[in-house]
């Protein structure tokens, strides 16, 4: 049909718009929008026809029915009108909202960044069971009584007996002629990821920081998304001590302390004994950390990293964001300790625009 | 798309013949009308090309499509029917709706069907749109194959950027002579001036068989400079039509300017005649599914689904509400003679509720305001102070401390006239080109007509990229912002924002209503 063209090139040229500015989505996760389960909404520049049209410092109009004057009746964001954005940047444009899924999404991200596909290990070691309801039982409950053939037996069942009369065919079901809807097991492999972020929430790291590092987490998590089905996310929080929190904790934490880097490392080494059998997970490990670390605490922390969590995990990234009064030092020791080793990757992010390349680092592995 | 021909069930074609009885027997005045029986997902097809199931391909039907289809499925919107102003006329039924829901709707086509032909607005409007639909679609494809898909789009989206810049009252009116390219006035007029006050003679001895002093006077005013012509001589409202005359176009390009100010022309009557249009097949389906159509088992689906199109919410005026209401007033006031001037001076409220000289004259009325009106002109005649107070209509207006719309007033006047503000020039900001060779180099300058509403800047800013993209020389929109008066440019690569008007157009603000 021909809407089906129009629509490809519609998609197209959305997916053409976002590509051209992946690199400022990237590095401004501010500017997607309403972030969903499976699609986010991202902010278009010049999808639609722009027109000479009324702006909206005159917007009012008339309405119908009850209420005083000065009692509200709507909000801007009500009406059918929803779109345009403030666009005082010259050339700018006007913007538009356009959904997309964070599959999608992931794809033009691993285009872009030119992301290897990841090769699961593990092999469909673990199984979930999908329930499918595909067949029918004697036993069940009522609300899931198979009414014809619950019906069609009994009426068998009547006639078998001589107890139908066709001039009053009343059809009464016993026990036995019920029929119930059952399920079966399916046993499907599946490869399971988990994602565990460690971030330093000491005095030291901003607010300026830890939203490079929620940027950078979302992006992780979309591209591993599409990489897993079923992708577990972990968050521990470390000063001078760390636990495992949820994610709104993560990112809204301050505490004012010092340093301990191997508290994380200690909490995370748990964390994957108790729930992520290695040879069942593909285990991601991201830390961010401004670089600052007790200095006798290396030497623990090195240990850690070296006996538990490089073994046990796909890859480990450690992220340096620059900060004021961090010192940066991190970065400079583990490149010490390890040189080049097969499993750690770090990155220096100085800044929002460090966050392109700090993904392309972290996931241009293929791991 | 393939499409059989009035493709209904035998069930529903009695219900079409039964339908279209009742409305000839209501004197309505319609094309023959044909009825699609179509699938949702077709309907929301054909909605998102604007009722027409082949037309040019683009982009923006297919994100009206997306948007349509995914309405549809999450349960939010559905679309019920779709006429084509046409002769014959296509409607659309949706195949899964009701008996009941499908008798309506063929009622309700019937009310806009004879709107259709009837409307003095539609008037000039084509009745073979269908077949020119079609063209234009196979003429821009025919440009896609030749040039590029990519290039002709982009093309199409400049032009669509100012497909609201026409002038729908040219339709009716002579403003000026058609241009041809070729007539040649010039040398007509050369050369009846020579056969009067000249020899003839060839150029190069013209000087000598026709000497100065012979021809003094009238070859004086002939070598004055010519008084300076700024194009257009008035300001001129179809901007596009401007372009087609004047902007350097190669001939797909001008063919496909064309296409869409054809097509903005055709549309524009539909915008014009909203409330009118959707008030008038409203009034019809009631009344002929209320007086004939129904039977008591329907009456529960049918008193379900025509509250719903009735809805109306508090930031947004219905329609089909107002529409249906106000017809109802003017037949209601006409049959009581509730009218004239003598009804216009009566103070006593109790005396004009009651009013009635038994004038019996509200169908006729209602048939004639069918026939002359817009909506513009529906609404300043015939919206009262009495509608208003009993339809509960208010003015909102944004509180910027509160961040919320809120109800201004209920006093007529300013409500009368929000919705007629809101109605002008179908909602459109007007604009039109008042120099087509601003500075002397052929630069193009626009005026906005300011009327207390700002326009949107990054908006008009993209639609001046657009506008160069036409005219291929430096663009400018004069407006006003913030009570000053601002000049917005686009040379091609920059935008500038002067402050100032360049030109004192008080003596060419004619257009201004």
């Amino acid at each position: 049909m021909e809407i089906e063209r129009d629509q490809r090139r519609f998609k197209q040229i959305v997916r053409g718009r976002i590509r051209e500015n992946l690199r400022k989505y990237i590095t401004h996760g501010e500017m997607i929008g309403r972030k969903g389960k499976e699609a986010v909404s991202i902010p278009v520049p010049k999808l639609d026809v722009p027109r000479f049209r009324f702006g909206k410092n005159g917007s009012g109009g008339v309405g119908q029915g009850d209420g005083e004057e000065g009692d509200a009746v709507g909000k801007p964001g009500d009406g059918p009108d929803g779109s345009g954005g403030a666009g005082s940047e010259p050339g700018s444009g006007h913007l538009m909202e356009v959904e997309v899924s964070l599959e999608e999404l992931a794809a033009m991200l691993g285009d872009e960044l030119e992301l290897p596909r990841i090769e699961p290990k593990g092999t469909a070691n673990v199984v979930a069971e999908k329930s499918k309801y595909n067949s029918v039982r004697q036993t069940g409950p009522e609300s899931l009584k198979h009414f014809k053939r619950t019906y069609l037996s009994a009426l068998r069942r009547q006639i078998s007996t001589g107890n139908y009369r066709p001039d009053d065919p009343k059809i009464v079901p016993i026990k036995r002629d019920k029929k119930y809807r059952s399920w079966n097991d399916i046993p499907k492999p599946q490869v399971n990821a988990t994602v565990i972020y460690l971030m330093d929430v000491s005095g030291s790291m901003t607010d300026d920081q830890k939203e490079i590092v929620r940027t950078e987490a979302f992006w992780i998590d979309t591209w591993l998304a599409s990489q897993y089905k079923g992708v577990e996310k972990r968050y521990i929080i470390h000063d001078a001590v760390a636990k495992e929190v949820d994610e709104h904790t993560f990112y809204h934490t301050r505490e004012s302390g010092g340093t301990r880097i191997s508290s994380a490392y200690q909490v995370c080494a748990d964390l994957i004994e108790k729930s992520f059998p290695v040879a069942d997970w593909n285990i991601y490990i991201f830390q961010f950390s401004d670089g600052d670390n007790w200095g006798d605490d290396n030497r623990q922390a090195f240990e850690l990293l070296g006996e538990k969590l490089l073994p046990a995990s796909n890859i480990f990234c450690y992220g340096q964001v620059e900060s004021p009064y961090g010192s940066g030092d991190f970065i400079d020791a583990l490149h010490q300790e390890y040189g080049e080793n097969e499993k750690l990757v770090t990155s220096e992010i100085p800044d929002k625009d460090g966050i392109y390349k700090s993904i392309k680092k972290f996931l241009g592995k293929g791991k | 798309m393939t499409l059989e021909l009035g493709n209904l069930t035998p069930e529903l074609a009695a219900i079409q013949v039964e339908v279209e009885q009742y409305a000839r027997d209501y004197g309505l005045d319609f094309f023959p009308t044909i009825f699609e029986l179509i699938d949702a997902d077709q309907l929301n097809a054909i909605a998102a090309r604007g009722g027409f199931p082949t037309r040019y391909p683009h982009w923006r039907f297919g994100m009206e499509y997306e948007s349509l289809s995914k309405g549809y499925h999450y349960g939010l919107q559905k679309i019920y029917e779709m006429v084509i102003n046409n002769d014959p006329c296509y409607a659309y039924l949706m195949r899964c709706n009701g008996l009941v829901d499908q008798k309506m709707v063929m009622a309700h086509v019937y009310g806009h069907c004879d709107f259709f032909k009837c409307n003095q607005w539609f008037s000039k409007t084509s009745r073979k749109m269908m077949d020119e639909m079609a063209n234009h679609g196979s003429r821009i494809r025919r440009y896609m194959d030749e040039v590029g898909v990519a290039e002709v789009e982009d093309f199409i989206d400049a032009c669509l950027s100012i497909e609201d810049l026409i002038d729908v009252h040219s339709q009716f009116i002579k403003r000026s002579d058609t241009k041809s390219k070729y007539e040649f006035a010039n040398q007509d007029d050369e050369g009846k001036k020579s056969r009067s006050d000249r020899l003839p003679a060839k150029n190069y001895m013209d000087r000598f068989i026709n000497p100065r002093e012979t021809t003094s006077n009238a070859a004086d005013e002939s070598d004055k400079e010519p008084p300076q012509r700024r194009v257009p001589e008035h300001p001129e409202r179809d901007v596009m039509l401007f372009l087609l005359e004047h902007a350097p176009l190669n001939g797909w390009q001008a063919d496909v300017l064309s296409i869409i100010r054809d097509e903005a022309y055709y549309f524009a009557p539909q915008a014009q005649t909203k409330i009118m249009n959707e008030g008038w097949a409203s009034y019809w389906h009631s009344t002929i599914m209320i007086n004939q159509g129904l039977t008591g088992a329907d009456i529960v689906n049918y008193c379900d689904h025509h509250s719903g199109t009735m809805a109306s919410s508090p930031t947004q005026l219905n329609p089909y509400k107002v529409g249906i209401e106000l017809f109802r007033d003017i037949e209601d006031r006409w049959n009581r003679g509730a009218f004239g001037r003598e009804y216009d001076e009566c103070d006593d409220h109790q005396k004009r509720k009651t009013w009635d000289t038994g004038a019996g004259l509200g169908r006729e009325k209602i048939f004639e305001v069918r026939r002359i009106h817009n909506d513009l002109t529906f609404i300043d005649e015939f919206l009262t102070l009495d509608f208003v107070r009993e339809h509960k209509f208010f003015r909102f207006g944004y509180n910027q401390h509160s961040e919320v719309y809120e109800i201004e007033s209920r006093e007529f006047p300013k409500v009368k006239q929000q919705l007629l503000n809101s109605l002008t020039n179908r909602g459109q900001p007007i604009i039109s080109v008042v120099d087509g060779n601003h500075k002397n180099r052929g630069e193009l300058y626009l005026e906005h007509t300011y009327s207390g509403v700002e326009l949107q800047i990054d908006y008009a800013r993209d639609t001046l990229e657009n506008l160069y993209r036409l005219w291929n020389r430096p663009v400018h929109l004069e407006t006003t912002l913030e009570d000053a008066k601002i000049v917005l440019s686009f040379d091609g690569s920059d935008h500038e924002l002067e402050h100032g008007g360049l030109y004192d157009l008080a003596d060419d603000s004619e257009d201004a209503a």
